[in-house]
């Protein structure tokens, strides 16, 4: 029994901001684990840090407001990733740096909101709260509208997915077999944008980047299949997520006082399960056949 | 303005400019924004954890570019560039949020690292920004054409014998150099915008690399000078006016170059 307390503290299930944390949590990382793996066969993790960062305006600009920060940080990321999209960049070198400059527009927007914020007093460390995340501070009324968003998001992609999927791997192959490229590229977009505000919200928006890319990046690692991919990457997302809350709230216990970061668990756990799939992947590699093709063939862009 | 209590703030603003300038040129190049954002943000965790242990705040800086130069290499050799630095990115700020969470530092110190403070910059802090700066800006110029070949035409640049690990990874240090420079002065953030929009709107200008160079650091002095002059004026942070001055300076280039060929570069 007290081995089991020590990974496992008491009152764990029946603390509410825990539960809330569980659920919006979970859902975001199930939501980025499936958005996830699509972002990075498009070879897009750029795009989604920075409509995570972007979509921090509008969560400053809610806390300046007194807004529900799902509000601002959904609002903000729809409005980047449409603008991303409006900007009609044919040429996917350009894409980069018009990515680039918005980025840079919204953390000077944040900066100004949140210099507003602390100008008139209405949050004290609104930019740790923006930035870095707020898992047990999550009002417990959000989880019907977060776990609506996780909905929405994860409808978007099963309604897209083998257009998506066949585009992901080859966009002339989509055309070719009658599929409007741009289309599914904006519908891409939004799901992205739904997944990344959420977990802007929980993780923080520079750690959400962590969610969309490191399970989705060891799921595709373990598995040749996109749909073992998507399975193992949402897994690994879950079990991060919830194994990180066990553990930062289990840390209130080490140091007596305060205890250590959600986010800071949640990333280790992500990378560690990454470091462990590309491990294996290859070991596994080299055991199946010699002329193993090597991972970063594909990656000079 | 001009009073004697700024004159440290536009000193070192020019310098990190003219830096800026000269290696976002290449950022713009090689399409390598996402490691121009990232480089800087996952410095900023050595600040904290230089404030954890006591050392100067440079040292920390400087020691987390290193270590985020070495972390992405090694990351690039699994995985695509972009999803290698994605992956960095996310462990350096784990590491950041711990020790924040450690040191407990005020949030405005945090705003500072990240948005820039450029008023209450210290004498003691120009030295060092001058030299990295400079080695940085030699770094650059000395690997101008190596750099510029390798970016345009890897086929080139390889029968020309520069190996593409080597030049990437040269590229990355400069980068980390640029970011210690301009780090302690406009903010982890700001660093990145000062890089990506005078550098990718000065393309938009010329098709010569040597004029699109001055012309990038002819726009970032502008740049960092009127958000300085603006930020005073409005005392409205300065991060806010080098974001915002950066993207419309690249819509001002889209827009005048619309119609005409895409940028070769």
């Amino acid at each position: 029994m007290r081995v089991l307390g020590l990974i496992y503290a008491p009152g764990f299930l029946s603390n509410g901001p825990v539960h809330t944390a569980l659920l919006v949590g979970g859902g975001a990382a199930v939501v980025c684990a499936v958005v996830g793996v699509f972002t990075v066969m498009r070879g897009q993790a750029f795009a989604g840090h920075a409509l995570a960062d972007v979509s921090s305006a509008g969560g400053s600009a809610s806390f300046l407001l007194g807004l529900n920060p799902l509000v601002g940080f959904l609002g903000m990321a729809a409005l980047a990733a449409g603008a991303m999209e409006w900007a009609d960049v044919r040429d996917a070198r350009e894409r980069d740096l018009l990515t680039g400059v918005m980025l840079g527009a919204g953390l000077g927007l944040t900066a100004l909101f949140l210099y507003f914020a602390s100008v008139t007093g209405s949050a004290t460390g609104a930019a740790i709260t923006v930035l870095f995340g707020s898992m047990f501070t999550i009002p417990a009324s959000i989880v019907p509208a977060a776990l609506a968003v996780a909905g929405v998001a994860l409808a978007v992609i099963a309604a897209i997915y083998r257009p998506l999927l066949v585009s992901a791997v080859s966009e002339d192959l989509a055309q070719a077999q009658g599929t409007r490229v741009r289309r599914i590229g904006l519908a891409h977009g939004w799901a992205l944008a739904l997944a990344v505000s959420l977990s802007a919200m929980t993780v923080g928006a520079i750690l959400s980047t962590a969610l969309l890319i490191g399970p989705a990046a060891a799921g595709l690692r373990l598995a040749d299949r996109p749909g073992r991919s998507l399975a193992l990457a949402v897994l690994i997302g879950l079990l991060a997520t919830w194994g990180g809350i066990l553990l930062a709230y289990d840390s209130y216990d080490w140091t007596p006082g305060h205890g250590w970061p959600v986010s800071f668990f949640i990333v280790v756990l992500v990378f560690i399960a990454y470091l462990l799939a590309a491990l294996l992947a290859r070991v596994r590699a080299r055991g199946v056949s010699l002329r193993a093709v090597h991972p970063s063939g594909c990656g000079q862009d | 303005m001009f009073g004697s209590f700024m004159t440290n703030a536009w000193i070192v603003a020019t310098m990190v400019a003219i830096t800026a300038g000269i290696v976002g040129f290449f950022v713009v190049v090689r399409r390598a924004a996402f490691a121009a954002h990232v480089l800087p943000l996952g410095a900023f965790p050595g600040a904290a954890a230089a404030s954890l242990l006591g050392v100067n705040e440079l040292l920390g800086i400087v020691a987390f570019s290193a270590l985020g130069v070495l972390g992405i290499s090694q990351l690039q050799r699994w995985e695509r560039r972009e999803v290698a630095t994605a992956l960095w990115l996310a462990v350096a700020l784990a590491l950041g949020t711990l020790f924040l969470n450690m040191t407990r530092r005020y949030s405005q110190g945090v705003y500072a690292l990240l948005f820039g403070e450029v008023f209450g910059i210290r004498s003691a802090l120009i030295a060092p920004v001058a030299v990295l700066g400079a080695i940085a800006i030699a770094v650059t110029l000395l690997l101008f054409r190596p750099l510029l070949l390798d970016s345009l035409s890897p086929e080139l640049g390889e029968a020309a014998g520069t190996g593409r690990g080597w030049i990437e990874f040269a590229f990355l240090a400069v980068l980390a150099l640029c970011t210690a420079t301009a780090l302690p002065v406009v903010g982890a953030l700001m660093v990145f915008s000062l890089m990506v929009g005078p550098a990718s709107a000065a393309r938009f200008l010329t098709d010569r690399p040597l004029l699109a160079l001055t012309l990038s650091v002819v726009l970032s002095l502008a740049t960092v000078w009127s958000a300085i002059a603006l930020s005073y004026l409005s005392n409205w942070p300065v991060g806010f006016f080098v974001g915002a001055l950066g993207g419309v300076f690249y819509a001002a280039g889209r827009l005048r170059h619309r119609g005409g060929p895409a940028p070769a570069r």
